[in-house]
């Protein structure tokens, strides 16, 4: 039941290359301690499904900084200036996807489902990549799965089973990205005693979290 | 007042109690400044929280409780959280009331561009496209021109946000509804005339038997 691995051998199981789905919005609820170790390591060419990439030297920002990513799925850069210098100087390729169409995607991928069928980008240039269908009358785009080898999930609360909770805001794109990553490996705020997260309050059960990243404490063991 | 608390101040007017709001980054998030007294509606972020309110104080910020833009926000008395899925199940399945959101061209099927223009801004879509796919009612704020150059036009140059008509643009000259017929000139801001609007937009428009001047929130 104990999933505990240290924070440098959790990134080691990341190879380069790798696709790996992100957690956060803005750098809140990001994986912050994972994306750190990913830069110490010197990890390349990875694929990043994610939200945004935040700001330069923020959240995801410091994997674009350190240009670790080679190809990036998410659906607004605009605050982050240096991932669209890459994108216009052809060192990163970006696909830009509408935000409800993203989480549907992984989520699609993560439900055992085939796509989904989404109002949003019919008739735009969204649509260039999707087929267009009919159902009574109305047109929609048939969006396809999106999974990846590795999910990095930032959690509120972990408990020893690896049972999840979010706080606030930070919850967005981390539940959906734990069903849809081959390989769950999450890092939390807090590590409690099993219980402590009542079975209501559990938002990602621990069986789908394969690696809980062991806890930093402020003054040492 | 400048053009973009006007423009804010006549949206105000469009709030009434019980809407749950969304509000995009810049201009349009300055309009939950101006919300009528008495009037009480629920601001969702679209990163995963109905019940937005400022800030109490610099010093107070949650690391956990954000914006959509990324910034420190506070939370009001029955406030609730989601994830991101939840959160455009609300957005696409029609279940929020009024999105108020920036403009770079709207034409005269009521058709808005704002999320790109080719080889010079490339941010991305975020949540902008499921938005005016899916809210009620669709609120643009914009300038009425950007440099002298018109922004109403006969047919949108940029890429299309959505294929569905937006329901009323709010400009520092004018607010003009899309209808089956075109776009009608429904009021003007204060000082502002016909001929100035006309002159100012590419579009043909129609106007109002009965153009009356813009309400303003306090």
């Amino acid at each position: 039941m104990a999933k505990g691995v240290t924070l440098s051998d959790a990134v080691e199981m990341i190879p380069d290359g790798a696709s790996l789905m992100i957690g956060g919005f803005m750098g809140v609820g990001s994986p912050h301690r994972l994306i750190d170790e990913l830069v110490r390591q010197g990890r390349k060419d990875l694929t990043v499904i994610a939200n945004d990439t935040a700001r330069p030297g923020a959240g995801i920002g410091r994997l674009i900084d350190a240009k670790a990513v080679k190809r990036l799925v998410a659906t607004h850069i605009g605050l982050n200036p240096e991932t669209q210098r890459q994108m216009i100087a052809g060192e990163i390729e970006v696909e830009l996807c509408p935000q409800g169409t993203l989480a549907e995607r992984i989520r699609a991928a993560g439900y055992g489902l085939g796509g989904v069928l989404t109002p949003t980008g019919v008739g735009t240039s969204a649509a260039a990549t999707a087929r267009e269908i009919e159902v009574d009358g109305r047109m929609f785009l048939l969006e396809l799965p999106l999974a990846a080898d590795f999910a990095l999930i930032g959690a509120h609360r972990a408990d020893y089973c690896g049972n999840l909770d979010y706080a606030l805001t930070a919850r967005n794109f981390n539940p959906i990205m734990a069903m849809a990553g081959a390989t769950v490996i999450a890092e939390a705020s807090e590590i409690v005693p099993v219980g402590v997260i009542s079975p209501d309050e559990v938002v990602t059960p621990g069986v789908l979290v394969d690696h809980l990243v062991e806890r930093e404490l402020p003054h040492g063991r | 007042m400048d053009a973009k608390e006007l423009i804010a101040r006549r949206i105000a007017c469009e709030l009434k109690s019980g809407d749950l709001v969304n509000l995009g980054i810049g201009l349009p998030t300055t309009v939950a400044r101006y919300l009528p007294p008495g009037i009480d509606v629920f601001f969702q972020a679209e990163n995963g929280l109905i019940g937005i309110k400022p800030l109490p104080q610099i010093g107070m910020e949650d690391e956990y409780l954000a914006d959509a833009g990324g910034g420190f926000i506070g939370a009001i008395p029955g406030a609730c959280a989601f994830d991101s899925c939840f959160s455009f199940g609300l957005i696409r399945g029609g279940h929020v009331d009024i999105t108020v959101l920036g403009g770079l061209q709207v034409d005269e099927q009521g058709l808005l561009a704002n999320w790109t223009i080719p080889g010079k801004m490339v941010p991305g879509m975020g949540g902008a496209m499921d938005l005016v796919t899916g809210v009620k009612r669709v609120i643009v704020a914009m300038t009425h021109t950007n440099k002298g150059e018109r922004k109403i036009l006969r047919k949108c140059t940029l890429p299309l946000t959505s294929v569905r008509p937006i329901s009323l643009v709010v400009t520092e000259l004018a607010v003009i509804e899309p209808t089956a017929e075109g776009l009608v000139l429904k009021e003007l801001a204060p000082g502002a005339t016909v001929e100035q609007v006309v002159a100012a937009t590419e579009a043909r428009l129609i106007v109002s038997s009965n153009v009356v001047s813009m309400p303003l929130a306090a």
